[in-house]
Parts: C-alpha cells; structure tokens; sequence
C-alpha cells in the first residue's frame, strides 16, 4: 500500500464515521453486544444459539410481520466499548433495543445506559445479583439465573452432608465474591455452626493451582465450595487430583458442570463433584429435544450453555416484541414484565418484582462416562424458587 | 507447619522455573535489540498450542510423543521468532526509540485471532507427562512427580544458558552486544544473524516455557497477556538483559506468591488480611519496591548509553502565523459537526476528543519529556474515579466533579513521579507500571469504596450537560483546550528544559538545569492532563469500571502515540484519531478484527516508521521542496 | 585574583586511588592545562569540580564558597561552566535554541509554561554565538553539526552564565589540527578579554604549551609538577612520566 492509498484509506474511514447508514425498512433490528474475543469460549456456541433463534423465528414468519435481525458487536470485555457499541447500535443501527453482554461490570455499564436513553435491555449472562437488585432499573431485565440463585441451588445438597468445615475458593471478582457471599449466608442459615477454615481468592485466569491446593489441603477442610470456572477451574483439578487434596473431601463447584468448562477437563473430570451446568446429553423433554436436534443439524456440533443463553435471549426479545405489537421502548418493558415464554430449558417468566427471569439451571454431580465428563443425578432447578422473598426483594430494589 | 512452609517452597520453585523460562528469552532479546517485546506472551502461548497439537499428533501416552511434542513446539516457535525479527522488526531498528513495541503490540493481535482460528475457542487440556503423571510422598503431603522435574528444569536451563554465553563465541558476542550495541557492528560482526539468532533463543525458551507448561494448565486464549506481564516483571526485577538476575526474580516472584497464598488470612488488630488476594499484584508490588532500592533490577547495570540509536528528532518549528487559526478553524469544524451529522458521530468524535487529549498527555511524557509510561492509564483512571466518585458520594454538579479529575490524577503523579524520575529507560516505563497495576489492585478490591470490580454505575451528567450536542460541545471545548494547553507548554521554556533533560541530562544539568525537578513537574502535569481526560471519560460513558486504570488502557495510549509519531505534536491527535477509527470500523466489520487491525498497524508500522504525522510532514516537505 | 582554590582534593574507586591529595589554585583571566598521561586522573578531577562525583576528602572553592556536595547544577549557578570530553548538545535543537536554553537558565526564566521560547533571549544567544565564531550555525540542528563545530557550540553554551570559571575537558579532542589552535586561540582570546579563569585538559600537547599560562601534571592519581610551561618542560619527573608511557611529545 503506498502512502496516498493509506491516507485514502484513513479519510475513508473517517467519513464513514458521518455518513449515516441507510436505514433499512424491513427487519426489526436487535443490538447485541458482548465480549466475543475475551470469553471465546461460552461467546461462540452463545452466537451459534443466537443465529439458530433468528433462523426459526424467521422461518415462522418473523414477528410483527416483519423478520428479526440481530446486529452484534464485540464490546472487548470494557464497559467504555460496550456504551459505545450501545451507541452506534441504537443511533446508527437503528437498533428497536439492546441484549447481551457477559461480564458482570459491562452489563452494569450497559444497564445504567439503557436507563439513562430510556431502552429496553435484556442481560443475557451476567450473573451479578446487583443487575436486578441493588442497581436494578425499569429498563433492564435478565435472563440467566444469578449468582445468587445458582449458590442457593447448591446450598441444599450441600447443607445436607452437615459438613462443618469448609474451604472455599474463587476468584477475585464480583461473580466470585458475590458467590461466596452468598454462599456463606445461604449455608449459614440451614447450618449456624460451619466454620469457614480457608478463604482463597485467587486472580482471575491466573491461579496458582499449586499453592492454592497445597494451602488448602493444609487447612484440612470436610468441603470445598468453589466458584472456578474456565483454566482456573482445569488447573485446580488436575493439581489438586494429583496431590489428593480431593480425597474424603465433598466438592461444590458452581457452573462446573457446563459443557464449556466441563469438557475441556476429558477424562480428568472430578468426579461425584456437586455443580450447576447444564447436561444436554440427558435432557430428554420436548422443547429441548427440538432444540438439540435443530442445533446439531445447523452446526453439526453440541450445543454448550452459551447456545441456550444465546437461543433464549433472542427468543425472549421476540416474544416481548410480540407481546408488546410495537417497537416503542415503554411498551416494550411493560412487555417484558411478566412475560411468559417456552425455552429448551422449559417455561420462564421474567418476574415484575425485580425483572430476573426464572430460568433454572440443572444440578446434579460429575460423573464419567465414555471418557468425558457428565452430569449425573441431575434435577433441573426451577430459578423462581430459589430467589429470596418479595419482601427481600423489594428492600434491595431502588424504587423506579 | 514446617511441613507447609516445605511444600509451599517446592511450589514455589516449581512456579519459578516455568516463570525464568520465558523471562529469560525475553531478557537476552532485550539485552541484545533493545525491543520490548511484547508478543513474548504470544510465542509462549503458541508453545502451548503447537505442543498441545505435535503432542496429540506423535502420540499423547509415548514419551517420544510427549518430549517430542514439547521439543518441537519450542523449535517451531523458535523459528517463528526468527522470522518475525527477518521479516518485521529489521525493517524498523532505525525508527524512534520504542516503535519497535508497536509492531510487536500487532503480532500479540494477530496471533491471538490466529490462534483462535487454528485452534478454537474452548481450551485444551494437555496430556501429563508419561511416567511422570503421578506424585512422591514428602513430609505426608503428596508432590506431583512433574513439579520435582520443573524444578530441575530451571537450574538446568540456567547451566546450558551460563555455558553457552561463557564457553562460546556466540555466546561472547552476545554479551557484548548487551553491554555496548555498536562496539559489536564495529568489530565487524554480521549484526543481522546475530540479532535473528537472539530471537530464535529467546523464542525457542518462550516456546519451550510455554510447552512444558501445557501438563500444568490448558492451553487456552488469555494466557499471551498474562504471561508476558509476568515476564516483564521477572526480566526488570533481575536486571534487563541478566540471565541470572531473571533466575533470582523468578524465584524470589514464585516464592513470595507461594507464601502468600499459604499465609491466607490472617488477623491483624480486629482487621482482616487476605493475602491470598494480594497475589492480584504480588509481583507488581515486589517489582516498585526493588526499582525504588535499586534502580537497574537486582543484577542488572545501568545500561549504557545507546549512541545514535534510532532517529534523531529534528528541531521543533515554532507554529507559523496559520498554525493557531488553523487550529482553532479545526475545532470550529468540529463543533459545528452536531447540525448535520447523526447522533453516533457525536459518540465517536467525543471518544476520539478524550482519547486525543489522553494520548497527548502521554506524548508529553515520552515525547518532549522522554520518559516512556506503561501505566499512564493509573491518572487517567484515577482522574475517572475522582469525578465518578465526587459525583456519586459528594453528590458535587459535574462542573466541580470535573474538577477534582485534573487534581486528582494529578496528585496521583506527583505521588508516583517522584519516585519514576529516579530512574531511565524501560526501568522507569515498568514502575509507572507496577504503579498503575497497584493503583489498579486497590481499586479493585475496595469494594466499599471504588465498587471493586463492577465499578462506578450512573455518572450520567445532569442538567445542562444532559443533552448530548452540549455534553459533545463541553467535551470538544475542554479536550482541545487541554491539547492547547500542553502544546504551549511544549513550546514554553519548561517544555524546552524537559526536552533538554531528555537529550541531555549532562548538558543539562551542567547549565543549571535541575533534572529531576522539571522531570517530576512534567510528570505531574501529563498526569494532570490525563486525569482530566479521565474525568471527561467518566461522564461521557455513564459508567467506569477497573479497566479504565488497567494495562489495556495504558497500552492503548501507547498505540496511539506511537501510531500518530512520537516526534510531533499533532501525532497523538491523529493517532488516537486513527486508532479509534481503526478499531471501530474494523470491529464492525470482520469477526477476527483484533488479527485485521493488528495488520492494519503492522502495514501502518512498515510504511511509515516515523508514525502518521511524521509521515506527513515528509510528504509536505517534499511537495514544498518539488515546488 | 584566585578564583578557584583546590586542595588535598581525594577520590578512591574501589581499590584504585584515582585522585590522590590534588591542590592548586587558578586566578581570573588565566589558562591553567591538566594535563597526564590517561588514567592520572583529569576526568575524575574534572567531575568533582563539577559536582557529578563527590570527593573522598579535600576542599575546592570558588571565590569562597565551597562546590562540595553540591550538584551540577547548583555549581553552574555559582557562575562556572563546563564542555565535555565527548560533547554533551540538545540534539532535536537548533545551535541557538541550545544557547537559548542556557540564557533562560542563566536568567531564571525556565519554568515558564506558556510564552514561547524560540523568541526569548535572541540577541544575547546570536551574541555568544558570535563570540565563539559560529553566528552563521544559529539556525542549523545540532543533531546534524560537524564535530568541531559542537565544540564552539559547548564553549558558547558554557559562556552563558557569565562564568567566572570554565571547566572545559579536552577542548580540542577529535577535531582537525587547523580547527584546534582556532579554537584554542578563541578560547585564550576569551579568557583574556573577560577575564574569565579556564581549567582544561588537553591532549594535544602543541595546544597546551602554545596556549596555557600554566600547567599542572598529573601521574596516577598525584600531582607530580607545576608551572609555567617552560619550566614544566624542563621538569624531569615530567619527562619520565611521558617518555616513561611511550608518549611522543
């Protein structure tokens, strides 16, 4: 490229900037942003779910007369890109209004601004418990079942075993530290004398697995609640297997037990571990049998959590869309609450109190089977119950 | 008891050997090329990989499969090293100090799409090391059979690397290039298969590091970056270009994390300590407290001067009669935007004013000032969480929040400043740093306080500022102002006295010029600049959160520095203009655009190496001159 | 009058005594050559007066007041200047920003942040720069400066405070035989006329008897003769010094 081509190249871009984009008449236009490059992992099956939702609702006639399309953008894991993206999604996109996002701080970033233009945003993944409550909005409503209600999920089994002394390990952000909040006061409650005999908060994706294991052996825990996800999680399996810290030791490992963390672990996964996941191979009701059967023929592959995030997102915006008969924001949220739609996961409603949705998620513990790791014994969680009184809710929730 | 602190310890050395492996690399390319490589990280990632892959490909349970796997991942990487140095950076060693970065800043882009495309999303596990998968029984405690053979591992290493630096002729020119770069040209040595030997080491231990890690942690997308700061810190620690130094800081890093982690919590005067989470920034704080004592590292000398190294920056042209009204017709341009165009090139001009103002503030410091920041983000994010956090607690208007960011990233330089002046070079870049990484620790994790890793949510400004066009207008209005502001500074004695330090500071100081003082002052003031432009940030995106104070940032700034020319003013302006259009058209457009705007800049790095604005004044002195 | 008096000046480098017991003294207006074989000690000596090296023991001052201990910047204030054995210029400068810098240092005015610098101290800066006999460099880089020429340009620079004293390390070095006894010739001329004291070393033994009033010999760290060149030449301590090394002068 010579240097007058470059400085073309740089003018060009630069108009493009000014230049608005024909507004297309035809498709309803849904601005999704999440962090693609930074969590590739969940973010590419969540894409393929999203893409397999679109097909169908197309396919079925699209809503309002008109079909969907969903605009994407990377938010790079920042919450400065994701209000950005926002952005050019609602101004230049002409986007009717906003889903997605993964981490915790980026749906926050993303929830305050739909407060602030006053746009409907249905969070796909974050998990913090704050999105609905302490910073809930009118505008934002969430689809996966929270930190909160995943730890509440596993409390029961875990105040069961009336272990006394736990270990609990997490990482070091809001998902983990929330967790283990929750944890501690959720267990607490059913058990009033367990110790908590080691805390670790390890940086996230850069656990020392060793020393972690090592410290935590060295504390002589009966159980360990943790809330490791991703390398985090395979480092301390396979460090913590090999030096037998696991041995006469209850595990509880929250979202261990989805196919995105599970799987990469082989034959290593820990078996007769508790965890929240999501076991596709087994689920044998209706919904999720079309779904499964559709999402193999599309893309020839299995589809992870992500995919059911993904494909129940978007299949929340169109039932809202449908529900509302409009494109205008109000209505829109006022669709929202309350709404009632079919998901592989079964039916979920997104609750007027406090805009979470009740989607549930499996429990069950690890087990092996053809050299993979499985869930077992699961049961699917219903999310509704395990979210904490009106009353409670109420009390967390800013008034509107 | 003993019996933890014996186990932590194996731990610890273990930890330390993988550690020394890529710093190692990364020290002795230093020592000889003086680049800051910051795609180390990617080619130890690539080792993971391409073992992962050769490993699964020879067989994963034969320990010819396994060895060899390993072996040729680190061979492989190593030659993708060389090649990188005979087709990249060659091309550019006479370009202004540090622009080297910027080319490598595009490889880490590049490799990480490359690597996902080759390899997936979803991590992979590797296989453990045949006969060695089980562990050995130590004081009771059970010792994983390959951390005793990683702890040979380094030790070894060390030897092979003491050997061939003392007993070869290579090795001795190598030590030679590191002490004194044009002595080798002078004694004739063949300095281009030199350098690409260097880089074949340093890539091959990279590779090699990264290979010998994969039994240990799956291969997966994030560990590039995480691992090359890690790195950086072991080589700075030891001393730049000192293979024993990068052993000692190793272990000294791997110990130290080891023993926080065995510690845990501990209760001091009713009060909590975890150091499990101080592991967040254990090295970091190990790195300011070693550079405060010693400024070259612990084994490290003070480099010598690098004579004639890179391009000499040509005098600064006082602005012309048409410069300040040409100036001022630009920003009129721009505020006049707002009549005609859509709403979502308000967005992007107000980013792209911030991130000007952000980048000029850091030129000022490696510009005229000559002290290259890595952390210049730390005022930025402080300047952010001053306004967010006068807005949100004080419940100050914005106009008064405003305020507290210039003050605020201000004070946090003047803080950081005094100790940064002390030193030179890449030590001084490393502890802004480990400052910013600390600053960002604390922030981080005060929960009560900063909103720890959710951030500060609803700094929507109110009231007049509420309406976009005006927010856009204010942001306009002050960010060119602030440009205004540093320009003429550069351009006033005190800028002069700070560029006199930097070509000089023997001259300088022998006519009464107090080095360190103007340094510390300039210090200051691009922290000033910076956290006003943070401020600006905060309330133009509603929300901040860590990352503003984070390496990204501070890399970006970097970016856009050395994207627009290091050597001009009007660089940073049109680099963070380019790099924020460059990004946001690019993101839009293709699913793998972190690997097309890497290429983007590597195109942009290999054509002009002087950055944009250098390219163009070229380009007008010679139309002036064909006249 | 004596303007710099200097004694018992010490400085050890590990086991190595470069420095050992130095003193003299140097009045206004005269030309006083360091001068020894290399490793006697001059640079050292040099950069203590200078203030980048404290001495191990000793005393010099300057009309009174003592320079040790303090930096090299606060030495400059009390009016002495300095050139470098390997010249020390702002390269990215211009020959009169160079000298610019130097007034505004002389005159207080560098920490100004908002008026321009290129039009501060004009005159004066052409001045110097006539003084030494480059007027006609003012506007080129010094980046891109023939060798001799960044000497003058160091001279100049060093002018700039009105020194009572000129420190001035190998003047001369690295320059073509023609351009040294101009320089030097500058430089007497110089510190005749403004009665300016000048301690420099040389190695150029033409240079120093042509040009110094006086001279002292350095041998490993130790003053080994002193006086006017005339006698310093007959000294035979000097002659074996010098024929002892292998000199050729």
């Amino acid at each position: 490229m010579d240097r007058r081509k470059f400085l073309a190249l740089v003018a060009g871009a630069a108009l493009a900037g000014w230049v608005p984009a024909a507004t297309a008449q035809e498709p309803i236009k849904i601005g999704e942003m999440n962090s693609y490059k930074v969590f590739a992992a969940f973010l590419e099956p969540y894409k393929k779910g999203m893409d397999l939702a679109v097909d169908e609702i197309n396919a079925a006639g699209g809503v309002l007369g008109r079909k969907i399309e969903i605009v994407s953008r990377d938010d790079n894991g920042q919450p400065g890109d994701a209000v950005r993206v926002a952005e050019e999604l609602l101004t230049r996109e002409k986007a009717a209004f906003l889903i997605g996002t993964f981490p915790s701080n980026v749906g926050l970033a993303v929830a305050s601004f739909a407060k602030e233009r006053k746009v409907l945003f249905i969070a796909a993944e974050p998990l913090t418990d704050k999105i609905v409550w302490d910073q809930g909005n009118r505008y934002t409503f969430r689809l996966r079942a929270s930190t909160y209600m995943q730890t509440a999920m596993l409390v029961p089994e875990a105040a069961k075993l009336r272990k006394k002394r736990w270990a609990i390990v997490y990482p070091n952000y809001e998902y983990g530290q929330s967790a283990t909040a929750a944890f501690k006061q959720l267990i607490k409650e059913r058990q009033p004398d367990v110790e908590f005999v080691i805390e670790q908060a390890t940086p996230l994706g850069r656990i020392d697995a060793g020393p972690v294991a090592d410290a935590i052996a060295a504390a002589k825990p009966d159980a360990i609640f943790s809330s490791l996800f991703g390398p985090d999680l395979a480092r301390f399996v396979r460090e913590g297997t090999t030096r037998g810290i696991f041995k006469g030791v209850e595990v509880f490992n929250l979202l261990g037990g989805e196919p995105e963390y599970l799987d990469p672990l082989l034959d290593e996964a820990p078996v007769g571990w508790y965890v929240t996941g999501y076991p596709w191979q087994d689920i044998r009701t209706p919904e999720h049998a079309k779904f499964l059967a559709a999402y193999r023929a599309k893309f020839r592959d299995y589809p992870r959590l992500g995919s059911i995030v993904g494909y129940s997102t978007v299949l929340s915006a169109a039932a809202a869309i449908r529900k509302a008969g409009s494109l205008d924001s109000e209505k829109l949220v006022e669709a929202m609450k309350g709404l009632t739609h079919s998901t592989p996961f079964g039916e979920i409603t997104y609750r007027r109190q406090d805009h979470q949705s009740t989607m549930g998620a499996y429990v069950g513990k690890v087990g092996l089977r053809d050299g993979k790791g499985v869930m077992v014994d699961w049961s699917y969680a219903d999310g509704g119950r395990f979210l904490p009184s009106d009353a409670d809710v109420a009390k967390m929730r800013p008034a509107e | 008891m003993t019996a933890n602190v014996v186990i932590q310890f194996l731990n610890g050395l273990a930890g330390a050997s993988s550690l020394f492996l890529v710093a190692t690399g990364l020290s002795i390319i230093f020592g000889v090329s003086r680049i800051v490589n910051f795609a180390h990280g990617s080619l130890y990632m690539l080792g993971m990989y391409l073992a992962w892959s050769l490993i699964a490909f020879f067989g994963r349970g034969s320990p010819f499969g396994f060895w060899g796997g390993v072996l040729g991942a680190a061979l492989a990487v190593g030659v993708a090293g060389a090649l990188v140095e005979m087709l990249v950076l060659r091309r550019i060693y006479r370009a202004p100090e540090m622009f080297q970065l910027l080319a490598t800043f595009a490889l880490v882009l590049v490799v990480k799409d490359a690597a996902l495309w080759l390899w997936g999303a979803e991590d992979l596990l590797g296989p453990r090391a045949p006969g060695l998968r089980g562990a050995v029984e130590i004081l009771g405690r059970r010792v994983p059979e390959y951390d005793l053979l990683l702890i040979a591992v380094g030790p070894v290493v060390l030897g092979l690397l003491w050997l061939l630096m003392n007993r070869t002729r290579w090795g001795t020119l190598v030590r030679a290039a590191t002490q004194d770069r044009e002595m080798v040209a002078v004694l004739g040595v063949d300095q281009a298969k030199l350098f690409t030997s260097v880089f074949f080491l340093g890539a091959f231990l990279a590779g090699l590091g990264g290979a010998l890690q994969l039994p240990r942690e799956p291969a997966n997308l994030a560990v590039d970056l995480s691992i090359v700061a890690d790195a950086f810190v072991v080589v700075v620690v030891g001393g730049m270009g000192s293979i024993g130094g990068a052993f000692l800081a190793a272990l000294l890093i791997a110990q130290a994390k080891a023993m926080c982690i065995a510690i845990g919590d501990v209760e001091l005067f009713g009060t909590v300590f975890s150091f499990s989470k101080f592991t967040l920034v254990a090295e970091f704080a190990i790195m300011a407290a070693v550079l405060v004592v010693r400024p070259w590292g612990l084994l490290g000398r003070p480099p010598a001067a690098a004579r004639g190294a890179g391009a000499v920056e040509p005098p600064l042209v006082p602005p012309g009669p048409l410069f300040w009204p040409a100036a001022m017709l630009a920003v009129l341009v721009l505020a006049l935007v707002p009549l005609g165009g859509e709403g979502y090139a308000l967005v992007l001009l107000i980013d792209i004013a911030i991130f000007a103002l952000f980048a000029a503030s850091l030129h000022f410091l490696m510009g005229p000032a000559g002290m290259v920041s890595f952390g210049h983000a730390a005022y930025f994010g402080l300047g952010s969480y001053a306004a967010g956090l006068a807005f949100l607690k004080l419940g100050w208007p914005v106009e008064a929040a405003l305020l507290a960011a210039p003050a605020i990233g201000g004070a946090g330089a003047l803080l950081f400043g005094w100790f940064c002046v002390r030193l030179s070079g890449v030590y001084l870049a490393m502890l802004t740093l480990a400052f910013a990484q600390i600053v960002w620790s604390v922030v981080f994790q005060w929960d009560a306080f900063t909103g720890g890793s959710n951030g500060l949510v609803g700094l929507w400004p109110q009231g007049w500022l509420k309406d976009r066009t005006t927010l856009y207008l204010a942001v306009l209005l002050v960010s060119a102002l602030g440009i205004f502001a540093l320009w003429r500074m550069v351009h006033a004695p005190f800028g002069y006295a700070l560029r006199a330090a930097r070509d000089s500071a023997l001259r300088a100081d022998a006519i009464g010029i107090d080095v360190r003082r103007f340094q510390w002052i300039g210090f200051a003031l691009a922290g000033t600049f910076a956290g006003l432009a943070g401020g600006l940030f905060a309330f133009s995106k509603g929300s901040i959160s860590p990352e503003t104070l984070g390496v990204a940032r501070s890399v970006d700034g970097l970016v856009m520095v050395l994207l627009g020319g290091v050597q001009t003013l009007t660089g940073p302006v049109l680099g963070a203009t380019a790099f924020t259009l460059l990004q946001d058209e690019i993101a839009r457009a293709t699913t793998y655009w972190r690997a097309v705007l890497g290429l983007a800049i590597l195109a942009i790095v290999l054509v002009f190496p002087m950055g944009i604005a250098g390219a163009l004044r070229i380009l007008v002195a010679r139309a002036g001159a064909g006249r | 009058m004596t303007v710099l008096e200097v004694s018992g000046l010490s400085k050890a480098f590990g086991g190595v005594q470069a420095v050992r017991g130095l003193g003299f003294t140097l009045a206004a207006g005269e030309l006083l050559a360091m001068i020894g074989p290399n490793g006697a000690g001059k640079s050292t000596c040099f950069n203590m007066l200078n203030g980048q090296l404290r001495p191990d023991a000793g005393s010099a001052t300057l009309a009174g007041t003592s320079l040790i201990g303090l930096a090299p910047h606060a030495i400059w204030r009390l009016g002495v200047g300095r050139t470098f054995q390997i010249t020390a210029t702002f390269r990215s400068m211009s020959v009169r920003e160079n000298v610019q810098m130097a007034l505004l240092s002389f005159h207080g005015g560098l920490m100004r942040f908002w008026t321009p610098a290129a039009a501060r101290h004009r005159d004066e800066a052409a001045d110097l720069l006539a003084r030494v006999g480059i007027a006609e460099l003012a506007d080129r880089a010094c980046g891109i400066l023939a060798y001799g020429d960044l000497k003058r340009v160091e001279l100049a620079v060093a002018l700039a405070n009105r020194p009572r004293l000129l420190l001035m390390d190998e003047p001369t070095a690295g320059m073509a035989p023609g351009e040294r006894a101009a320089l030097m010739e500058t430089i007497a001329g110089l510190a005749k006329r403004e009665n300016i004291a000048v301690l420099f070393t040389e190695h150029d033994m033409d240079a120093v008897f042509a040009h110094a009033d006086r001279l002292i010999v350095l041998n490993r760290g130790a003053l080994i003769a002193a006086g006017s060149p005339a006698e310093v030449r007959a000294d035979a301590r000097v002659r074996e010094v010098y024929l002892g090394a292998g000199g050729a002068h």
